[in-house]
């Protein structure tokens, strides 16, 4: 298991997920997130090599469907639900500070 | 495909490609892979059943899934994973068991905050392309995955996301299913470069797969870019965005490996970014630097199931498709004797005129001729019967029309002249075969009338040639062919 | 079934209802008011629902009488009144998942289970209280505030689909829908004292239920009874091609392998279960052996080693993958925005207003978990484990037809008890998770009471697809308390 998590490691988390921690909340969190991790490190104990990851219950394979037309939205209900939209289409501020 | 600073494979991938030439600058060369987007051509979207249809109204495409509604979830279009074997297959890759991924960012134009994308597993692995010149570019992957939304920046200096007041978001083109291409870094000239997107845009028009149009965005080329001394190691790279036309994706490499050349040479690093083509000034620009560590924490789809195509799947796909532009060519250049590579049989194969060429032969024509009719006439095989062009050729190759008359025929023909009879048209031209005798006496009348210009003729002057030969020209009305004429001097001149 | 009501009024059960409302003895509009009046008397107390569709559910009432008395049939639903988890999209109706990031959000269209409860009959009541996002064991991490438990409403109901369970449990619905992601159906039975179903992985499709952790979450039912339970889970069962995991059968076949009993079956006991149930209700799991060996089942000792990972397993899993499920609530397109300067700070100021703290906490542990790094130590094991539990299980199930455990360590806790310790909190999930890994069906049955006469459930787990065989033991378990009942009240 990898070194205790720190507040640097939370706040950067909390960054990726976009959500604004204060000062208090951080250490909170961090103090929290840690004892989680503790409690988890149950699992170093067991051998794992070898044993393939289960990602999915599911044992189907090639779901697919026909290349169909169907049903669309109707964009004046869909953007009279959005928190902002102006001709046609959905509003956002300025989009800086994000990768493309 | 990212944290990797360097090329992993080995160069000299295809021992073939060493007798290709190679840029070269200040002692350095180019390393160049690219990673070409491509929109499939389905009806609707990779993992939804609205429309995929560019140019409608904006957000008139959109259902739950493609909005990233609490609660949708993705199905898989079929005909999407057939396009995408088609092209894989196409391009000699392996198709083999896939997986979807998610990939997670935050932007407005990403409905869900996460692109489905293949990622540990694509559909189509390790395969190549040939260029038309015989390079071999190999092929990494082919995988699935689903295209963004759209931007479009108000207010602040010209449209720029720069500066710009607020931005609104178009969501037709989101899901629309596509295909990414990654080369290997096997690219060492500009004009190969060139050449592997033209070659590859073909194949996509001819399995059916994409429009492939750079200028409505259904085929978007990057461009992974480092420079090293031959022999040497890899060097760090950068990946250039908005390359939007063939032309271009040879500057913006050119100017990016001499970029990166300058550095080397002045000691300064190369930073590993994205870089931005400006057609405008010819330049690449800093997007983003990699440094500030993208972290998708790409994970398996749990909301879709691994795709298995199987033999049978395969083979059906496979068995369907249609002959390839390299196959093509060949068969071109066999028919007609023409080299595979040039003008004339890249040309008449990139405007799908080949088969209308060979029908030409089939019927009697002269392949050869034919194809040069048709490479200098693009009309001819929309308006005028191969077997009218057939005749034609056959009329030019047993002399009764001359290689010019020929070609004052094919106008006749396009334009609709009797009937695009050839034989008719040059009857009513007048062209009828001049015989041996007739010409030669006109030969000898020209010689004759220009004794200066025979005299530097024989000693060799070729330029003095011309004079003859307009002469008997002049005399015949044009009916003389050329090459006879000038056969005829050359022989009396021994 | 009386005895699983906590009102003064005695519930009517969806198989009764269903059968008089079609036969015309029974009048939709009258079971409607009827269970509108339990909301009257005890909703404020509750607070089973963030919303109550008294107007819709008496237009559709009177749709399904009409429908009955022109001669057709509703369905095998008819007029049943049925609550709904508040993380079930329905169209024009607000769906809230009991958290203020989705706004006022009408979703566009109807969940498959929303279609499939309208196509066989049934009367949509209203829509549940939740832990926000499903996050939660107690329902009390609802941005609405919490549910209580009908049985003694200074404690929790249970979660995270509180609201269903104590919607059937105070007679407000004949039966309910809930989610379960690690125990989120079954646990709430348990302490509501109604039966709780999770069904195979891919029964019920999941979509238009908003998902919380996908490879996870299966929509089942509540109810009062075994039968009603199996009633309406043929009823939303089956394929959906709108759900790339939809299994691809007919619906579940339940009700007519109740009356088989539980002879002939082997029923496991897992040796090596983990400890901390309290002694009240490892009573109960004993009775119930020693019901079920009575009744002809053979009781067999099997070994289940890795099912005390499960919560481990769990607790990386389902934030990791509820990580990027919720990347979504980001303001653009559909339900709340907190106004900020440019894009990037609007998420971040929107899903800070808009996520209460558990919800962000799971999210932050997720992220971690699938983070650059810590992938494959957190992530990637997590998953290998889950493979463990699942070989483990299929092992086990060769010995076994079904296996019992507790289906929460405790009865009903007091609200507030463990709201500030995540981790205890987490605990109440230990017997529920492992059957959420391995994607196998289980179910809580109502078996008597313990501490302070408080519902006690058990859990019958079974392999994935023997549903039926798993409904066959919950039956006979139920035949035995209602034995017990009849008998202690000398009837």
């Amino acid at each position: 298991m990898p070194e205790r998590i720190t507040t640097a490691d939370v706040s950067k988390v909390a960054t990726l997920a976009r959500l604004t921690l204060t000062d208090d909340e951080l250490a909170t969190a961090t103090v929290e997130l840690a004892a989680m991790l503790d409690h988890f490190a149950d699992i170093d104990a067991l051998d794992l090599d070898g044993v393939e990851p289960m990602n999915n219950p599911t044992h189907l394979v090639n779901v697919m469907r026909d290349d169909v037309i169907g049903e669309v939205l109707d964009r004046d209900e869909v953007l009279a639900a959005a928190p902002l939209a102006e001709d046609d289409r959905f509003r956002v501020p300025p989009i800086i500070g994000l990768d493309d | 495909m990212t944290g990797q600073p360097m090329y992993v494979n080995d160069d000299g991938y295809f021992p073939s490609n060493d007798e290709h030439e190679r840029w070269e600058h200040r002692g350095y060369e180019m390393v160049v892979g690219l990673e070409v987007h491509v929109e499939l051509a389905t009806q609707t979207k990779l993992f939804s059943a609205s429309p995929n249809r560019f140019g409608d109204e904006p957000n008139t495409n959109i259902d739950p899934v493609t909005l990233g509604l609490p609660g949708a979830l993705p199905v898989l279009n079929r005909q999407a994973v057939e396009l995408a074997m088609r092209l894989g297959l196409a391009l000699n890759c392996r198709v083999q068991k896939s997986t979807f991924a998610r990939k997670n960012y935050f932007y407005p134009d990403m409905p869900k905050a996460y692109q489905i994308s293949q990622y540990d597993e694509p559909i189509n692995a390790d395969g190549w392309l040939d260029l038309p010149d015989g390079f071999r570019v190999g092929i990494e992957r082919g995988h699935l995955e689903e295209d963004t939304g759209k931007s479009t920046h108000v207010g602040g200096p010209g449209g720029r996301i720069h500066g710009s007041d607020y931005s609104l978001i178009d969501f037709n083109r989101a899901g629309v299913p596509l295909v990414e291409i990654v080369s290997r870094p096997d690219i060492r000239h500009p004009e190969q470069a060139k050449a592997y997107v033209s070659e590859l845009r073909a194949i996509l028009v001819a399995v059916g797969a994409s429009d492939a149009k750079m200028e409505e965005g259904s085929m978007r080329v990057d461009a992974n870019v480092s420079v090293r001394k031959p022999g040497a190691d890899f060097n760090t790279r950068c990946e250039i965005k908005n390359v939007n036309s063939v032309r271009s994706v040879g500057r913006a490499i050119e100017y990016e490996a001499k970029r990166q050349i300058a550095l080397h040479e002045a000691g300064e690093p190369v930073v590993q970014q994205t870089r931005h083509w400006d057609e405008n000034d010819g330049k690449t620009h800093t997007l983003r630097s990699k440094e500030d560590a993208d972290d998708y924490r790409y994970f398996l789809e749990p909301d879709l199931v691994t795709v298995d195509p199987g033999p049978e799947w395969i083979e059906r796909v496979r068995a369907s498709l249609p002959p390839l532009p390299a196959a093509r060519r060949a068969t071109l250049a066999e028919a007609s004797g023409e080299p595979a590579n040039s003008d004339a049989v890249l040309l008449v194969v990139e405007r799908d005129q080949d088969e209308y060429v060979l029908r030409a032969g089939t019927q009697g024509g002269d392949v050869a001729l034919a194809l040069k009719h048709v490479k200098e006439a693009p009309d001819l095989s929309t308006v005028v019967p191969a077997s009218s062009l057939a005749t034609l050729t056959s009329m030019e190759l047993s002399g009764a029309v001359t290689a010019t008359q020929a070609k004052t025929v094919v106008e006749a023909m396009i334009a609709g002249d009797h009937e695009r009879d050839p034989e008719a048209i040059a009857a009513a031209l007048g062209f009828e075969a001049m015989d041996t005798s007739e010409l030669e006496s006109m030969v000898d009348a020209a010689i004759a009338d220009q004794p200066d210009a025979w005299e530097k003729f024989c000693a060799g002057e070729g330029k003095a040639m011309g004079a003859l030969v307009g002469a008997v020209m002049k005399a015949s009305k044009g009916q003389a062919d050329g090459k006879a004429v000038t056969a005829l001097l050359n022989q009396k001149k021994n | 079934m009386s005895d699983t009501t906590a009102g003064s009024e005695p519930a009517v059960q969806a198989t009764q209802i269903a059968e008089g409302v079609r036969h015309g003895t029974l009048r939709a509009v009258d079971v409607l008011d009827d269970h509108l009046a339990r909301i009257d008397a005890r909703e404020d107390e509750i607070h089973a629902f963030n919303l109550v569709l008294a107007h819709l559910a008496r237009e559709r009432a009177a749709e399904v009488d009409a429908i009955v008395a022109g001669g057709g049939d509703p369905g095998i639903l008819a007029g049943v009144p049925v609550a709904l988890k508040d993380n079930m999209c329905t169209r024009g109706i607000p769906t809230t998942c009991s958290s203020r990031i989705l706004g006022d959000w009408k979703p566009p269209y109807d969940a498959t289970v929303v279609t499939r409860l309208r196509e066989a009959g049934a009367v949509v009541i209203g829509k549940t209280n939740l832990d926000e996002f499903a996050m939660g064991s107690s329902t009390e991490n609802s941005a609405f505030g919490p549910t209580r438990n009908p049985h003694d409403t200074t404690r929790v109901p249970g979660g995270s689909s509180g609201g269903s369970a104590a919607a059937v449990a105070a007679g407000f619905a004949s039966v309910s829908l809930g989610s379960d992601t690690g125990g989120s159906i079954r646990q709430p039975a348990a302490l509501c004292g109604t039966v709780g179903v999770k069904p195979t992985y891919g029964a019920v499709s999941r979509l238009g239920l908003i998902a919380f952790g996908s490879s996870l979450d299966q929509i089942g039912p509540f109810a009062h009874s075994v039968d009603d339970a199996a009633l309406t889970l043929e009823a939303i069962s089956g394929h959906d091609p709108g759900d790339s995991t939809s299994i691809e059968r007919p619906p579940l076949d339940l009700r007519s392998k109740l009356q088989m009993g539980a002879a002939g079956l082997r029923v496991g006991r897992i040796t090596d279960l983990p400890t901390g149930a309290s002694p009240d209700v490892q009573a109960r799991l004993d009775e119930a052996f020693d019901a079920l060996a009575a009744a002809g089942a053979e009781i067999v000792d099997v070994a289940v080693p890795a099912f005390g990972y499960g919560l481990t397993a769990y607790y990386l899993i389902a934030p990791a993958e509820a990580s990027s499920n919720l990347a979504r609530f980001d303001g653009v397109r559909f339900g709340s925005r907190t106004s900020a300067p440019d894009t990037n700070q609007m998420y971040m100021a929107t899903r800070t207003d808009g996520f209460g703290a558990e919800v962000k906490r799971r999210i932050m542990l997720g992220t971690y978990a699938l983070s650059a790094g810590y992938q494959e130590a957190y992530y990637g094991r997590a998953q290998r484990v889950r493979r463990l539990i699942a070989d483990d299980f299929a092992s086990a199930y060769a010995k076994a037809d079904v296996l019992l455990t507790p289906a929460s360590p405790t009865v009903a806790f007091e609200i507030g008890d463990k709201s500030s310790d995540p981790l205890a909190m987490y605990l109440c999930d230990t017997y529920t998770i492992p059957s959420n890994l391995s994607g196998d069906p289980a179910m809580s049955v109502p078996f008597g009471s313990g501490d302070g006469g408080l519902p006690v459930g058990v859990q019958v787990l079974a392999p994935a697809l023997q549903d039926h065989t798993m409904f066959r033991v919950a039956a006979e378990l139920e035949r035995y308390m209602q034995d017990q009942q009849q008998q202690g009240s000398g009837s």
